[in-house]
C-alpha cells in the first residue's frame, strides 16, 4: 500500500505550485486557478488523512468525504463568483492582468 | 346745572385750551390766541357766575358750596378729592379771573400779533423787529413773537393749574395745582430759552421754589398721618389731634405743620431767604411777570398762608401772645417787606423794582397774618393782585413803547432801563394814567387807591395786636414802597426824555391798554369794599362788606374791621409814610437828567452799592450752596467718585481679567486644548499618509504579506508549544 507520506508530499507540491502561481501569475484567470490548485490540494489532504489515521474508516464513510463536497462547492461558488468579475472587470477595463487592477490603490 | 358742577369745571376750560393749541392750532397765531382767550374767558364767566351766587351767602363759610368725588381706595375708606368755594376761594377766585383775563387779551398786543414776521427772529429769543417801508422810509419795526401759539397753550396751563389751586377743597389737588404752576412759571420764565439768562433764572426759580415745596410736602404728609384727611374741613375740624405736642421744639403738631406748609409759602411767594428767584424770574415775557408775580403764583402761596392760618393760629386768641408759627410768620414777613423796599430803591430795571415791591407787598401780607389781620391780609392780596398786575402790564407797555422807539432810532439803550426814560407821559397817556393810579395804590395814596386801606388795614392790624417792631418795620417799609414808587413813575414819565428811543417811544394799541384801563378801575374800587366801619368821617357809608365776608372764615371776631380802629395813630401814620414817600420820591428825582448818577448813591455810600447788588444775596448763595454743590457734583462725585473710585476699580477688575485670560489662553488654552485637537488630527493625517503607501491595489502583493503573517504566526506557534 502507498505510504501516506507520498499523498501529503503530493498534497504539499500541490499546494506549493497553487500558491506560487497565486502570488506570481499575472492573469487573473490563472491566479484562479492556481487558487483551485490550492484548495484541492487540502483536499487530498482531507482523504488522505480520513483514510490512513482514521481507525475505521468504513464504519464512518462520509465523514471526510463531506467535508470535501463543502470545499467543492465552496470551490465551485468561488469560481463562478471570480470569473464573472473577471469578466466584468475585462469588459470595463479591456484587460484581465491583475497588475492592472488597482483602483483601490490608497 | 347746579352750581356745585359749575365749581368742578372753572379750571377745565383752560386746560382744554392748552391741549387744543398744542396739539391743533399750533401754526395758526390767530386761532391759538382765541382758543387761549375763550379757555380764558369761560373761567372767568363761571367764576363770576359762582363769585355773584355766593356773594350774599351768611353762612358760606361754615356751609361752603361743595362737591366731592372718592378718588383713590385707602383700606376702609376713601381719599376725597372735591372742589369747595367758601368766602376766600370766592375772593381768590374774583381776583384771579379778573387780571388772568385781562393778562390774556394783553399778551396779544404784547407779543405784536398782526406784525410782519422778523427778519432774524429765531424761536427761543425775542423778536428783533422786521425791515418795512413807512411813507417811503426805511423803517425797523416791531415784529410777531416767534413761539406765539406756544406762549397761550403754557399761559392756559398755568392758568389751569392757579384755578385748581384755588377751588380744591383739599390740599392734595391745591398741591397738584401749585406744582403745575411751578412747572409753568419754569417754562414761562425760559420762554426765551435761548438767551443764558433766561435758562439760569428758569432754573433758579424751579429750585428755589423746591426747597420749599419739599416742606410743604413733609407738612402733607404729617397732616395725612395725624388727621387720615387732607380735606380743609376734615382737618380744622380735628383740632384735639393737632393739638397735642409734636415732640419736636416743643411745638404742637398744628404748629409744626403750619410752619411746614409757610416753608412752602416762603418758597412760592418768595420770601426771605428764598426770595432770590423772583427778580431773575423778570426773565420771562412782561405778561408772565404779571401772571406769575401778581395775579397768580405768588398768590398761591399766600392763599395756602390763608388757608393754613386757623392751624398756625390754632390755640390762639386776639390780644394773647402769638404761637411761635405766627412769630415766625410775622418776622419772615416784617423783615421781607423791609428788606425788599430798601433793595428796591436801587433798581434802575422798571421790572426789578416792581419785582422786589412785590416780595416786600408779599411780606405786608405774611407779616399782617403773623399777627393774626387775617381778613387784612386777604384784603390786601386782593388789592394787590389788581395794582400789582396793572404795574407789571404798565411796566410792560413802557418796555414795549420803548422797544418801538428803539427799533425806530436805532438807538443801543436797554428799554427797561428807567435811566433812559423820562418824559413818557405824553407819549404815552394811557399807560401813564393808568401806571400812576396803580403806583399810587401800591403807595397806599389815601382815601382814593384800593392799596390805602388794605395797607392802613393791615397797620392798624399790627398796631392793634400791640406787635410794635412789626408796626414800625411796616411803616417804614410803607415809606419806602411810597418812594421808590415815585421813583419810578419820575423817572419813567415825568421830566425831558433822556435818550432818542425815549423821544420816539409811542401809545401801544387798544389790546394793551383795555386790560390797564380795566385793571385801574379794580385798583381804586376793589378797596371800597373794605372800608372799616370805624374809619373817621367815611366809615359806615359803603358796608364793609369785605370784613363780614371773609371774616366768617376765622371763629374769632375780625381785627381792624368790625371792631372799628383802636387809635387815631395807624392811620395818620399810613397817611404820612404815603403822603411823605411819595412827596420825598418827586423832590428826589424831579430833575434827574441824562447820564447822572442816583441821587441816592452819594449820601448813601458803600450802602448804596449793597441795595444796587441786593444785599450780595445772589453771590452768597453762589458761595455757600452753588459753588459746594458744584464741587462736590464736579468734582467730588465726578472727577474722584466716579472717575478715580467707580471707573478705577472698573478698570482694575478689567486689568485683571484681562491679565488672567492672557495667562490662560497663552498656558493653557494655545498649548492644551488646541495643541491636542491639532496633534489629534496631524497624527491622524501622517498615520493615514504613512498606512496608504500600504495600499497598492495589488491583491497578490496583499497575499504575500497575509501568507507571510501566517508563516510567522505558525512559526511562532510551534516554537511556543512544541518546544
Amino acid at each position: 500500500m502507498i505510504p501516506l507520506s507520498w499523498y501529503v508530499i503530493v498534497a504539499v507540491a500541490m499546494f506549493c505550485i497553487g500558491l506560487f502561481g497565486a502570488l506570481t501569475r499575472k492573469n487573473a484567470v490563472a491566479i484562479l486557478m492556481s487558487v483551485e490548485l490550492m484548495l484541492n490540494a487540502v483536499n487530498i489532504n482531507l482523504i488522505a488523512f480520513w483514510r490512513y489515521l482514521y481507525a475505521d474508516p468504513a464504519a464512518d464513510p462520509t465523514r471526510a468525504l463531506a467535508f470535501v463536497a463543502i470545499v467543492f462547492v465552496a470551490a465551485a461558488a468561488e469560481v463562478a463568483v471570480g470569473l464573472a468579475l473577471i469578466i466584468s472587470a475585462y469588459r470595463q477595463r479591456n484587460t484581465v492582468v491583475a497588475e492592472e487592477l488597482d483602483l483601490m490603490k490608497g | 346745572m347746579a352750581i356745585e358742577t359749575l365749581i368742578w369745571l372753572i379750571p377745565l376750560p383752560p386746560l382744554l385750551a392748552f391741549f387744543a393749541i398744542v396739539l391743533f392750532t399750533r401754526q395758526n397765531r390767530a386761532l391759538s390766541h382765541w382758543v387761549a382767550l375763550a379757555g380764558a374767558g369761560l373761567a372767568w364767566l363761571a367764576s363770576m357766575l359762582i363769585f355773584f351766587q355766593v356773594i350774599g351767602s351768611e353762612d358760606l363759610a361754615k356751609h361752603p358750596l361743595a362737591t366731592a368725588i372718592n378718588w383713590l381706595p385707602t383700606g376702609k375708606t376713601w381719599l376725597q378729592v372735591g372742589a369747595a368755594v367758601d368766602p376766600l376761594t370766592a375772593v381768590t377766585l374774583f381776583f384771579v379771573a379778573w387780571t388772568v383775563l385781562m393778562i390774556f387779551i394783553y399778551s396779544i398786543g404784547y407779543h405784536n400779533y398782526g406784525q410782519p414776521k422778523g427778519d432774524h427772529d429765531h424761536a427761543g429769543l425775542p423778536p428783533h423787529g422786521a425791515a418795512a417801508k413807512e411813507h417811503g422810509h426805511r423803517v425797523t419795526v416791531m415784529s410777531v413773537e416767534p413761539m406765539y401759539s406756544r406762549f397761550f397753550a403754557l399761559i392756559s396751563l398755568f392758568a389751569f393749574g392757579m384755578y385748581t389751586l384755588v377751588v380744591s377743597n383739599n390740599l392734595l389737588t391745591l398741591f397738584i395745582g401749585w406744582e403745575i404752576m411751578g412747572l409753568c412759571s419754569y417754562l414761562l420764565i425760559g420762554f426765551w430759552y435761548a438767551r443764558p439768562s433766561a435758562r439760569d433764572a428758569a432754573v433758579k426759580a424751579f429750585l428755589t421754589t423746591r426747597v420749599g415745596d419739599v416742606f410743604m410736602l413733609l407738612g402733607l404728609a404729617a397732616l395725612y398721618k395725624i388727621t387720615g384727611s387732607l380735606n380743609y374741613s376734615d382737618i380744622f375740624g380735628s383740632t384735639t389731634v393737632l393739638m397735642q405736642n409734636s415732640g419736636i421744639l416743643g411745638m404742637t403738631w398744628a404748629g409744626l405743620i403750619a410752619l411746614l406748609l409757610f416753608i412752602g409759602t416762603m418758597g412760592k411767594s418768595a420770601q426771605f431767604p428764598l426770595h432770590v428767584w423772583l427778580p431773575d424770574a423778570m426773565e420771562g415775557p412782561t405778561p408772565v411777570s404779571a401772571m406769575i408775580h401778581a395775579a397768580t403764583m405768588v398768590s398761591a402761596g399766600i392763599y395756602l398762608a390763608l388757608r393754613f392760618f386757623p392751624l398756625a393760629a390754632m390755640g390762639w386768641e386776639p390780644g394773647m401772645p402769638l404761637t411761635a408759627t405766627m412769630t415766625v410768620m410775622a418776622t419772615i414777613g416784617s423783615f421781607t417787606a423791609l428788606f425788599a423796599a430798601t433793595i428796591a430803591l436801587a433798581q434802575n430795571d422798571i421790572k426789578k423794582v416792581l419785582a422786589y415791591s412785590t416780595i416786600s407787598q408779599l411780606g405786608y401780607m405774611i407779616a399782617a397774618l403773623g399777627v393774626g389781620a387775617y381778613v387784612a391780609a386777604a384784603f390786601h392780596l386782593l388789592t394787590h393782585a389788581f395794582f400789582k398786575a396793572l404795574l407789571f402790564l404798565g411796566s410792560g407797555s413802557v418796555i414795549h413803547g420803548m422797544e418801538h422807539g428803539v427799533l425806530h432810532t436805532g438807538e443801543h439803550v436797554d428799554p427797561q432801563d428807567m435811566t433812559q426814560m423820562g418824559g413818557l407821559k405824553s407819549k404815552m397817556p394811557v399807560t401813564f394814567w393808568t401806571f400812576l393810579i396803580g403806583g399810587l395804590a401800591l403807595s397806599g395814596f389815601p382815601l382814593v387807591t384800593a392799596g390805602f386801606w388794605s395797607k392802613d388795614e393791615i397797620l392798624s392790624g399790627a398796631f392793634n395786636g400791640g406787635q410794635w417792631v412789626v408796626f414800625i418795620t411796616l411803616a417804614v417799609s410803607a415809606l419806602l414802597t411810597a418812594f421808590y414808587t415815585m421813583r419810578q413813575i419820575t423817572l419813567t414819565f415825568l421830566g425831558a426824555p433822556r435818550s432818542k428811543a425815549a423821544e420816539h417811544a409811542t401809545e401801544n394799541k387798544w389790546v394793551m391798554t383795555l386790560p390797564l384801563v380795566v385793571l385801574a378801575v379794580f385798583a381804586v374800587s376793589a378797596g371800597w369794599v373794605g372800608i372799616p366801619k370805624g374809619f373817621p368821617l367815611l366809615g359806615g357809608i359803603l358796608p364793609d362788606w369785605f370784613a363780614e365776608f371773609v371774616g366768617q372764615m376765622v371763629r374769632t371776631a375780625p381785627e381792624g374791621g368790625g371792631e372799628g380802629h383802636g387809635s387815631i395813630v395807624p392811620l395818620i401814620t399810613s397817611l404820612v409814610v404815603a403822603l411823605g414817600g411819595l412827596y420825598l420820591g418827586w423832590l428826589t428825582y424831579r430833575k434827574f437828567g441824562r447820564g447822572q448818577s442816583d441821587a441816592l448813591e452819594k449820601p448813601l455810600g458803600a450802602l448804596y452799592a449793597w441795595l444796587r447788588n441786593k444785599y450780595y444775596f445772589d453771590e452768597l448763595y453762589a458761595m455757600i450752596f452753588v459753588k459746594p454743590a458744584r464741587w462736590v457734583a464736579e468734582t467730588f462725585s465726578y472727577q474722584w467718585i466716579d472717575r478715580k473710585l467707580i471707573d478705577g476699580f472698573l478698570n482694575g477688575v478689567a486689568r485683571i481679567v484681562w491679565w488672567l485670560g492672557e495667562r490662560l489662553r497663552n498656558g493653557f488654552d494655545l498649548p492644551v486644548i488646541n495643541g491636542a485637537g491639532d496633534v489629534t488630527a496631524e497624527g491622524t493625517r501622517e498615520m493615514g499618509h504613512w498606512m496608504k503607501g500600504m495600499q497598492t491595489g495589488r491583491v497578490q502583493q496583499y497575499m504575500v504579506v497575509a501568507i507571510s503573517v501566517v508563516v510567522v504566526l505558525i512559526a511562532f506557534l510551534i516554537y511556543r508549544y512544541s518546544g
